[in-house]
């Protein structure tokens, strides 16, 4: 007979009792089926909204792993968006205004070779090969959530690490107070660019502090794997605590300054879009509230009811005491 | 062709037609096809499709005036309801998806988005058309007064223009919203450039009238 002990995790079944991968997934894919099949399988199709929202990474691009962070704040445990949402449904004006259309345009950018440009007031500038700058620090996952100026959200798996790893490299000098990260501009590959939306090249900025923190992600893969072209490839900022939009991709230049730098939003619309742009639920956009948001991708559809939007999207904790005594309805 | 517009099948297959795009997006809805913002997309699908039915209402009575097709006037009423429908279907995508009936939350983005209350009055000024499209109201109201009445959707028309431009004027996305704008302005244009023109002929029949009136004495 057997007894259960506390080594019961270490008596293992028969290797013959366990689902193989591939019976486990063709179930998955039956569902699929199902959920895509005869018109008419509507409750087929919302099991399969299940299944589909579990298959994480596309596996189509190349792996890039990371180690699980142990920066605070770092690893969410809310239910990951699907990574069909995540890369079809995004903001990344140079291939197009619709949110479907950077997964349709993008894949005319070049992202080998790339060399990312860091020019200022550093004592190190220097221009980094994308493989090198890859290598320069281990690679982080990171579970963030992504809140969009325009009231919706995800939750994303990122792959990078700590900006300030590379801010440390370069040694900014005493005058550098804040960091401008420009993007690329090529009309031959990005159909959008020269549309009377923004000024391009789109250019972000963060003060030093913000970009020391270490939430603040420069990141190369999501899901496992290089980022697709349409979320920033080959490389990418990741803000957590602030609107998408600071969030630059495709970035060739960093640059170390001293005045605060201007930026792509804040230019087309100094009224709607501050410098800063932390997320905050008590300062509406002009235009409509930031109370809410819409979570993207998380199974629930149609029927899910919109959530609170948390102060510095629930990073007040680690990031509350870099904006101390500023009153963030004038600067937002 | 003509004999086509008027075979018995024509409306109930007409009706089947317009009730496509809604049968399309309902399915869309339940297997999942809809996108990453299943509530967004609706919301954007069914007003698009209003105004598509607003341009397509406008469109019957120069096509039957230019291509002398008396025949297409039984079907402009079925279709100025389907603009009503799709409307409604709209408004109710809105209320529901993106504010989850709650009428406060309702009333409070009114005020802070002003594109939504050009399209909600857009939606009531449609109301009382699509509640007089029988018959009877025809009757109740005299053919006159019910035209009259009916000349609403040129405002309509406008209002659901420039709901759609506001909404875009967020990313400077003009470029769909200056397509139905040019069709609505022919379809308003061509009214109003035959208007005129039946005003001076009546005015020049009259004082050819009156010409005939001073040869008299």
């Amino acid at each position: 007979m057997l007894i259960p002990s506390r080594d019961n995790g270490f008596i293992h079944p028969n290797a013959s009792d366990i689902t193989p991968r591939a019976a486990y997934e063709g179930r998955r894919d039956l569902l699929k089926l199902m959920a895509t099949g005869a018109a008419g399988a509507a409750l087929a199709g919302w099991a399969g909204r299940e299944a589909l929202a579990q298959s994480a990474s596309a596996g189509k691009l190349a792996a890039l792993p990371g180690a699980k962070s142990t920066v605070a704040g770092a690893q969410t445990m809310e239910k990951l968006t699907d990574y069909k949402d995540a890369s079809t449904y995004n903001n990344f004006y140079e291939f197009g205004t619709d949110k479907a259309d950077p997964a349709k345009n993008a894949h005319t950018l070049v992202t080998k070779p790339w060399t990312v440009e860091v020019e200022g007031l550093v004592k190190k500038p220097g221009k980094y090969g994308i493989e090198d700058l890859i290598k320069l620090s281990a690679q982080e996952e990171r579970i963030y959530r992504l809140r969009c100026v325009e009231g919706w959200s995800m939750v994303i798996p990122w792959v990078g690490y700590s900006l300030a790893e590379l801010i440390k490299k370069v040694e900014p000098q005493g005058n550098a107070k804040y960091v401008e990260f420009v993007t690329l501009a090529d009309p031959k590959t990005m159909p959008f660019v020269g549309s009377r939306v923004l000024s391009w090249p789109y250019a972000e900025g963060l003060r030093m502090d913000e970009a020391m923190h270490p939430l603040t992600l420069l990141a190369f893969g999501m899901y496992g794997e290089v980022l697709p072209n349409q979320n920033g490839a080959p490389v990418r900022l990741v803000v957590p605590w602030k609107y998408g939009f600071k969030s630059a991709k495709s970035i060739v230049k960093i640059r170390f300054v001293e005045k605060e730098p201007s930026t792509a939003w804040n230019k087309a619309a100094a009224n709607e879009y501050g410098f800063y742009s932390n997320v905050n639920p008590t300062v509406d956009h002009p235009r409509w509230s930031q109370a809410t948001e819409r979570r993207i991708g998380d199974g629930s559809g149609l029927f899910a009811k919109r959530t609170k939007t948390l102060m510095f999207n629930g990073y007040e904790q680690q990031v509350g005491q870099l904006y101390a005594g500023m009153d963030l309805k004038k600067l937002y | 062709m003509k004999k086509l517009l008027l075979h018995k099948a024509a409306k109930p297959l007409l009706f089947l037609l317009c009730l496509l795009p809604f049968a399309w997006l309902v399915f869309g809805a339940f297997t999942n096809g809809l996108g990453a913002n299943p509530a967004e997309y609706l919301i954007r699908a069914t007003g698009d499709w209003t105004l598509r039915f607003i341009c397509i209402v406008l469109a019957v009575t120069p096509l039957r005036t230019l291509t002398n097709t008396p025949q297409l006037a039984r079907f402009r009423r079925m279709l100025g309801l389907f603009a009503y429908f799709y409307v409604v279907v709209h408004l109710l995508s809105y209320s529901w998806f993106d504010m989850g009936f709650e009428v406060g939350d309702i009333a409070k983005d009114i005020a802070k988005r002003p594109f939504i209350l050009v399209g909600f009055s857009g939606f009531l000024l449609l109301t009382p058309l699509a509640a007089t499209s029988f018959n009877r109201a025809i009757k109740a109201l005299g053919a006159k007064r019910w035209q009259t009445l009916h000349k609403l959707v040129y405002v309509i028309a406008g209002l659901g223009l420039l709901h759609f431009f506001w909404m875009r004027a967020g990313k400077n996305n003009f470029a769909e919203v200056f397509v139905y704008a040019a069709i609505i302005a022919v379809l308003l244009g061509w009214r109003l450039w035959r208007f005129v023109g039946q005003k001076r002929k009546n005015r020049q029949s009259a004082t050819a009238g009156s010409r005939v009136q001073l040869s008299k004495p």
